[in-house]
């Protein structure tokens, strides 16, 4: 039995855990000084945009609960006796190990500046760091974030997002000095200006005083050695990180002049049965301060712990891509050129706000690096050209120009990396692994990123990725071809795109111009829930009955045995004892089996052909209307009581939940869609697991997208917080609009969600800042449905031929004789076969 | 107007809405005529099939989708979508779930006819 003991539990310290967990014969202990298990450090701003901690957790349910781990909270270490080979703990523990791996990553670093420990001055590492950051924030009108690289802006974005005036402070003559040239940090300052963050460079802070503000309003006053001042309440320091080396120190390991554990190619540390991997770690003279390389170094590492054929860790790839405030921020490679003799291609677009450069070799064959400023959509290409020496195009500038209309980007396809290219470089996938998954069956994005975790932590390679699947799937043969059936080689998208700049009305039209043969039950009901939520036309006039899906055929919902069952309308489940007794006696009337449904309104089943329209009449007449059941359409919405009667509620989510459902009934879409409202934090309604879920706050709605529950079930994705009213309507307009438009036939807004390009990321800039100035036409695409809803049935009801098609033969008044039903439970079911052959022996 | 004895009267062609079937009783049995129609608008025949579908046990054919598959006009079952060929019958997804096809016609003055057995 091996000894581990692992110091530290981040990422990095994570990473090694996962490789060795399952290894025999090894017990593993793991210090860690935080008072909870490893997290997502890259994605820590998204704590303050709704995510908890729990969600960044990074350890998977009952990952410790593994008996050779043992993960001991709140324990730092803090001296290692080499010759003893054990560690000693804060609280007095002592823990013999055979071998020992340091994973104690890196402090914020803090400029010595007086005025630095002043109350409201802080750093931002931690979870703990967020929530004093959040405890601050909440007395603070003004906050300032010290260095203005990435850490930095990701910082002034969390400042943003509490609502603070917020203004980044840097020394350097620009943001991001590291990763972008002048000209691209100019823009992304320009940009970031726009988003209201005030941004000084070449600033030095020579001391912080007390301010002369009482309260909020100027708590510190900033000097700068230019003789500037600057007042605010808080202060984070994001001015870069250093090594947690001083476990390592005081045991005597070797280190570097500057700091960091010095280790070699299979991470040991001076003494072979000490490893340091991360951040903590000096490769070479150089700290490697993003999670792939420290990724990296764990696998390394744990492959020479447990004396298995390790690979030698060669340095890395320091390129980033990352989504800064809201603005796409990339750099590969040599980003500033200084190879010597390398030439640079710069393309910049003020009125886009783009700025690309490349860098290449001196004979201008291969690229070296690039910047990518304001639109990083290529960065995923242009690195595996720079990792890989592809040799680059005749015009290489081709590569940063925008595609001239009518002409196609140039640039690579996947097809030209080798197998050994690394896509997903945080977690080691090349396309190689890809394609051997996706010959082994994961054929979808989701499928193939669970499988390889290719594109799960940074998410930057997922573009990529996704090529890397299409390509795959047509080699091989397979069907990608989004086209929606044999009849048109065209996509649900691109049809909706085609049936609106046609201004098509039936199905026909469209198959001549756009298709082929004679349709069949997939496009011909597809191409029917198109023109509804184009054209919103009554589903059953004579040129469109013809299309539609069975459901939609006879407004109903077909049963097993041929009948069907009818579900009237209760806009927010919210229905008085006169409607129900409506429906009681209409049931027993027409001696319907009567069911709750999970959407908060009454199914109706066994109905004939024709008795559904007696039965609507019956409950039109009483102010009932179609509930849309049958259609891939709006469903219910559903909600609790709200704050009108229960104690803990904040909004009135039932009257919410009965304007949305009466705004959005009836709108056809690419599948079914479900919402609810809930009145509080309690989410008692269960919003989080619907299509469109709204939770409410003190101060307003926050809204969530892409939940669901069934067969695949989904937490929705925060899009909006704190919305009032009329943004919450605007909101989801636009976001259904866009799925309308957009989703793939039968695909609900989970799959959809998952599948889009971008995410939810993509999703919040098209709907809450407009990003691609849609906003309005989606806003009045949807007025135009609200504003021409019809009921079906009232509609059906009152149109004679239609009403022709409500029998069950063309020439005779029969029913038909094959439904037959038995008692069970005190109400009727359909009949079995073998109930059936008894039927008929005893007539 | 003649009407050979054997031939059952369904109803005119102009009744059933183009692409879309209808249920008719001939003697005891449940049959669904359809008429298709080319996108062009040019009449393009009435075919005549069980109503019954053996896979969900219903009566339910004249209810489904109907469409082209492998250059074969197919309606697709309503219930669970499986598609049976117009003119005999079979069913694409299994021979278990196939059908009888009916002779079928149009009288001159429009009234269309079928025949079971």
């Amino acid at each position: 039995m091996m000894k581990i003991v692992v110091a530290g539990n981040g990422m990095v310290g994570q990473k090694l855990l996962e490789e060795i967990a399952s290894q025999p014969d090894i017990e593993v202990t793991v210090l860690c000084e935080e008072p909870r298990a490893a997290y997502d450090r890259v994605h820590l701003s998204e704590f303050f945009s709704g995510k908890t901690a729990e969600d960044l957790s990074l350890v998977s349910e009952g990952f410790f609960d593994q008996p050779n781990l043992n993960l001991k909270l709140n324990t730092k270490a803090v001296s290692v006796d080499a010759a003893a080979k054990t560690v000693s703990t804060a609280d007095g523990q002592e823990i013999a190990y055979d071998k020992l791996v340091l994973a104690t990553g890196s402090y914020p670093f803090v400029p010595p500046v007086p005025g630095r420990d002043r109350g409201g001055c802080m750093v931002y590492r931690t979870i703990e760091d967020l929530e004093a950051m959040k405890a601050w924030g909440a007395k603070s009108r003004k906050g300032v974030v010290v260095g203005g690289g990435l850490l930095g802006l990701e910082c002034a974005k969390a400042l943003k997002d509490m609502g603070l005036e917020t203004h980044v402070v840097e020394f350097a003559p620009r943001l991001m000095t590291m990763q972008v040239d002048d000209m691209g940090g100019a823009l992304l300052r320009k940009k970031i200006e726009a988003l209201g963050v005030k941004v000084h460079t070449q600033k030095n802070t020579l001391e912080i005083v007390e301010g002369a503000g009482v309260g909020i309003g100027g708590r510190h006053v900033m000097k700068f050695a230019d003789g500037g001042q600057l007042e605010t309440d808080m202060i984070v320091f994001s001015a870069g990180i250093r090594p947690r080396d001083e476990l390592a120190r005081l045991s005597g390991l070797k280190m570097g002049e500057r700091g960091g554990i010095v280790v070699n190619n299979y991470c040991q540390t001076s003494d072979p049965d000490v490893y340091a991997i991360g951040e903590c770690a000096l490769w070479e003279g150089r700290i490697f301060g993003l999670v792939a390389p420290g990724y990296d170094m764990a696998r390394i590492c744990a492959q020479h712990l447990m004396g298995q054929a390790a690979a030698e860790f060669t340095g890395a790839d320091m390129s980033t891509k990352l989504k800064l405030l809201g603005v796409d921020v990339a750099s590969i490679g040599d980003a500033q050129g200084s190879t010597p003799g390398a030439l640079t291609y710069v393309f910049s677009d003020g009125v886009a706000g783009h700025y690309k450069k490349l860098v290449v070799s001196q004979d201008n064959t291969t690229l070296l690096g690039a910047v990518l400023v304001g639109e990083a959509e290529d960065y995923g290409s242009l690195l595996q050209m720079a990792l890989n020496k592809i040799p680059l195009p005749e015009h290489p500038d081709e590569l940063i120009l925008p595609a001239r209309e009518g002409g196609s980007k140039a640039g690579l396809g996947v097809d030209v990396l080798p197998a050994s290219a690394l896509i997903c470089s945080c977690n080691n996938v090349t396309k190689g692994d890809l394609c051997t998954a996706v010959e082994g069956g994961a054929t979808s994005l989701g499928a193939l990123k669970k499988c390889t975790k290719a594109a799960t932590s940074c998410g930057g390679c997922q573009p990529l990725v996704k090529q890397v699947l299409d390509a795959e799937l047509t080699r091989s043969g397979v069907l990608v071809l989004n086209h929606i059936c044999e009849h048109f080689e065209h996509s649900r998208q691109e049809l909706f795109h085609l049936i609106k700049v046609g201004q098509f009305d039936n199905f026909d039209d469209v198959l001549l111009k756009h298709g082929k043969g004679r349709g069949c039950d997939i496009c011909k009901p597809t191409v029917a829930s198109i023109l509804a939520s184009q054209r919103n036309e009554f589903v059953l006039k004579p040129k469109l009955a013809s299309t539609q899906d069975t459901n939609d055929y006879y407004l109903a919902n077909l049963q097993k045995d041929g009948t069907y069952s009818v579900v009237p309308r209760v806009p927010g489940g919210e229905i008085t004892p006169e409607k129900l007794m409506v429906l009681g006696s209409v049931a027993q009337r027409y001696g319907l089996y009567t069911k709750i449904t999970g959407g908060q309104r009454i199914d109706l089943f066994g109905a004939r052909v024709e008795q559904l329209p007696l039965i609507w009449k019956e409950l039109i007449d009483a102010g009932f209307e179609s509930g849309h059941a049958y259609g891939k359409a709006l469903r219910t919405v559903k909600s609790c009581v709200g704050s009108t009667w229960c104690r803990y509620g904040v909004q009135d989510s039932v009257k919410m939940a009965i304007y949305v459902e009466e705004r959005y009934r009836g709108m056809r879409s690419p599948h079914k869609v479900k919402m609810a409202i809930s009145g509080c934090t309690r989410e008692c309604a269960e919003a989080q697991s619907k299509d469109v879920g709204v939770i409410a706050t003190e101060k307003g709605w926050n809204l969530y997208v892409g939940g669901n529950g069934g067969m695949k079930p989904r937490h929705a994705n925060l899009l909006a917080s704190d919305i009032d009213d009329e943004t919450l309507i605007r909101y989801i307009d636009r976001f259904l609009m866009l799925y309308v438009r957009t989703g793939d036939r039968l695909q609900r807004t989970s799959v959809w969600l998952e599948n889009l390009e971008g995410g939810i990321d993509y999703v919040k800039k098209v709907v809450c800042e407009d990003s691609l100035g849609i906003g309005a036409e989606l806003e009045c695409e949807m007025q135009k449905l609200v504003d021409t809803y019809e009921c079906e049935w009232k509609k059906a009801v009152n149109t004679p031929e239609t009403l022709k098609r409500f029998r069950h033969f063309v020439n005779s008044q029969e029913s038909d004789q094959n439904i037959q039903f038995v008692d069970e439970r005190g109400q009727i079911r359909p009949m079995n076969k073998d109930e059936k052959l008894a039927a008929e022996k005893v007539s | 107007m003649t009407v050979e004895p054997k031939w059952t009267l369904v109803c005119g062609l102009q009744d059933i809405v183009p692409n879309t079937g209808v249920c008719a009783k001939v003697g005891k049995t449940q049959v669904a005529v359809f008429r298709l129609v080319t996108p062009n608008g040019e009449e393009d025949g009435v075919y005549a099939i069980d109503n019954f579908d053996p896979r969900s046990g219903a009566n339910v054919l004249s209810r489904g989708l109907v469409g082209d598959m492998e250059n074969e006009m197919v309606v697709a079952s309503p219930v669970y979508k499986n598609h049976i060929v117009l003119k005999t019958g079979r069913c694409v997804e299994g021979e278990e779930w196939s059908v009888k096809s009916h002779p079928v016609r149009v009288s001159e003055d429009g009234i269309v006819l079928v025949r079971t057995g």
